[in-house]
């Protein structure tokens, strides 16, 4: 039984419209999810039913039509924008599926980003701990690349480091092996496994990947906006 | 160095071309505003510094006559009395009748800095060349000489020459060289068919064509003789301390003197209104240059802005607020805008420099060989100012437009 401080992540009954007019979907139907501190939960389901739009409300990159979301206990949805960047900031790792890596910027940069935004850390601090987190995704040798001269494995991996930099208590995927090949997503899926499990911290990821779904710790399946 | 700048530089420089060419248009369009800048005021202000050299900063002349008069009144009803006072149309008498005592009054002005007598008439001009109108001005040298640069506007011959000799007399060079006339030579002055002999003793050039052609120097006294004015004065040149001040100096002499009193602003509006105007207009179309760099800028930023929709995104899902993705794009702005002013700080001065080196011939209202320029910091400060009104506007639509992208319709992909 999960005890509430195990509990990272909780929304209750949310409710999301896309689009306008007689286009306008209702694509979360009342949805309600936890996870929980050191689990892995994938979130599965054909095609627009709702995962994706699931993974923004629960980052806060989305605001809900209706219902509530909880991060660390601390009611987080309806609230100002910069309350929830804030929040995204302290509590919330993200990796997509195309990477989104700075593509001008080295791979240390990129992992460093949010860590001087967040500025809990010296610069020199900082440094050590990017390169630590390159390291331990193997890209020890590759801190002064550019995202351009990095593989989508590579780049993949880089933005893996960069969830991780600032010790989220979640980290959000959407499809993070999505773009890559069966070897790379192997690759990817273990390391962020293993370094959140060392960091006790809690994964939801949305994958359409039936192997990647079969490892995960919980996995929960949506259909036409709600969990089945 | 702050990660919002640090991210600004980036994106900056990785769109070296485009920034190059925004870059470029903020130099040109600073450096031309202060070059132009620089030769307009710089003609405008030798014009002022010729006329002040050459006539003084307030002219006095002309008494004013009371008109004051008292009319006695009765009301209607025929019982009150009254009287109704007025001052009427202002009338003029021709001349200082009292030179000495109005000069006297006059210097005790604090801004005033020296007061020349002046007499002055109209005079026949004849050599054995050939016979023309002329002006002769009968002045204390000394006085003069405090009132104005005809010191520094002898050419040829010598104002020593002129003190020492009491036929001596100064003459301008479009005159002199239209009367063939030489240092030491002769000619003939004549009024109501007396004739007088003069001897050049040097010859002057204000640059200001219409005075150069007539204006001849005489010693005060031999003025008064040829011209048959005993006493008075013609008028009074007046010069000051702070130019600027000379229109509320002229009104306050008009005043305690009772003559009329002309500031340098008034006799010269036509010239100085025309060099404003050429002022502004070089202003207006220089500064074009710089509204073109501005949409250029706000091409390079708004282009930007739509191609790094997804890294706008990704630094929001990081925890980057909208203020400092709005502050990352007026970063840029900024980092353009200081470069392009300092780079056009530089190319300004430079052409400006270039330009006052430049040979042209100008003789009409002042005499010159080269282009004139002035070194202001205000031109500096002006084409600053408004490289960065447009630069920041060009900068702050983008911004904004960055700044309220949302990550969610970013990451989606149905961003507007």
């Amino acid at each position: 039984m999960s005890t509430p401080s195990s509990i990272v992540i909780r929304c209750e009954n949310l409710h999301r419209h896309l689009g306008q007019g007689e286009g306008r979907v209702h694509v979360l139907r009342g949805v309600s999810f936890e996870a929980k501190r050191g689990e892995i939960c994938a979130i599965v389901g054909p095609s627009g039913c709702g995962k994706s739009t699931l993974l923004y409300q629960l980052g806060l990159l989305d605001q809900p039509d209706d219902g509530r979301i909880w991060i660390d206990g601390e009611v987080m949805s309806n609230t100002s924008d910069d309350l929830r960047t804030s929040a995204r900031s302290r509590h919330i790792g993200f990796v997509f599926q195309f990477h989104f890596l700075m593509l001008e910027f080295t791979a240390l940069d990129n992992v460093m980003m949010p860590m001087r935004k967040l500025g809990r850390l010296t610069p020199a601090a900082m440094e050590a701990r990017a390169r630590a987190l390159l390291e331990s995704v193997g890209l020890g040798n590759k801190t002064h690349r550019l995202g351009t001269q990095l593989s989508g494995g590579e780049q993949q991996r880089v933005a893996v480091a960069r969830a991780l930099a600032n010790e989220p208590s979640l980290i959000l995927a959407d499809e993070p092996t999505g773009n890559l090949d069966a070897a790379n997503s192997t690759l990817v899926f273990d390391l962020l496994a293993r370094l959140a499990k060392e960091n006790n911290q809690a994964v939801v990821l949305v994958t359409h990947n039936p192997e990647i779904a079969r490892r995960c710790d919980v996995v929960r399946a949506m259909k036409d906006g709600l969990f089945i | 160095m702050s990660p919002n700048l640090r991210i600004a530089l980036r994106f900056l420089t990785a769109r070296k071309r485009s920034m190059a060419m925004s870059l470029a248009g903020i130099v040109f369009g600073v450096g031309f505003f202060i070059v132009t800048q620089a030769q307009t005021s710089g003609f405008e202000e030798f014009f002022i510094k010729t006329i002040l050299g050459t006539n003084g900063a307030i002219r006095v002349q002309d008494k004013i006559q009371s008109t004051l008069f008292t009319m006695e009144g009765e009301a209607a009803d025929g019982r009150g009395a009254f009287a109704i006072e007025t001052d009427g149309n202002r009338k003029y008498i021709d001349g200082v009748e009292d030179p000495a005592r109005v000069t006297e009054a006059i210097r005790k002005f604090n801004n005033v800095s020296g007061v020349s007598i002046v007499v002055q008439g109209l005079v026949t001009f004849s050599t054995n060349l050939r016979t023309s109108e002329a002006r002769a001005y009968g002045i204390n040298l000394d006085d003069h000489l405090a009132v104005s640069d005809l010191g520094s506007q002898i050419i040829r011959g010598s104002l020593a020459d002129y003190r020492e000799t009491p036929n001596g007399s100064l003459v301008g060079s479009v005159l002199a060289q239209h009367q063939n006339l030489r240092v030491g030579d002769s000619y003939l002055l004549e009024v109501g068919g007396q004739a007088r002999r003069y001897r050049v003793s040097a010859i002057y050039e204000t640059g200001v064509s219409d005075i150069d052609r007539v204006r001849i120097y005489l010693h005060l006294s031999e003025a008064r003789s040829l011209l048959h004015k005993p006493i008075g004065a013609s008028f009074l040149q007046v010069n000051v301390f702070d130019r600027d001040r000379a229109p509320e100096d002229a009104a306050r002499i008009e005043e305690v003197v009772r003559h009329s009193a002309a500031p340098w602003q008034r006799r010269e509006k036509t010239w100085l209104a025309v060099f404003s105007a050429l002022r502004f207009s070089s202003a207006i179309t220089v500064s074009t240059i710089i509204l073109i760099s501005g949409l250029g800028m706000f091409n390079t930023l708004a282009m930007l802005v739509i191609e790094k929709t997804k890294d706008i995104a990704i630094l929001r899902s990081m925890g980057y607020t909208r203020r400092d993705i709005a502050q990352i794009f007026l970063w840029q702005g900024v980092l353009v805008l200081i470069g392009g002013v300092a780079l056009g700080w530089l190319f300004g001065a430079l052409a400006t420099y270039g330009v006052s080196k430049v040979p042209i011939r100008i003789r009409g209202i002042f005499s010159t060989d080269s282009f004139v320029v002035a070194w202001s910091w205000s031109h500096y400060l002006v084409a600053a100012i408004l490289a960065s009104v447009v630069v920041l506007a060009a900068s702050w639509i983008p911004a904004r437009r960055a700044a309220r992208l949302e990550p969610g319709d970013v990451v989606r992909g149905t961003a507007q």
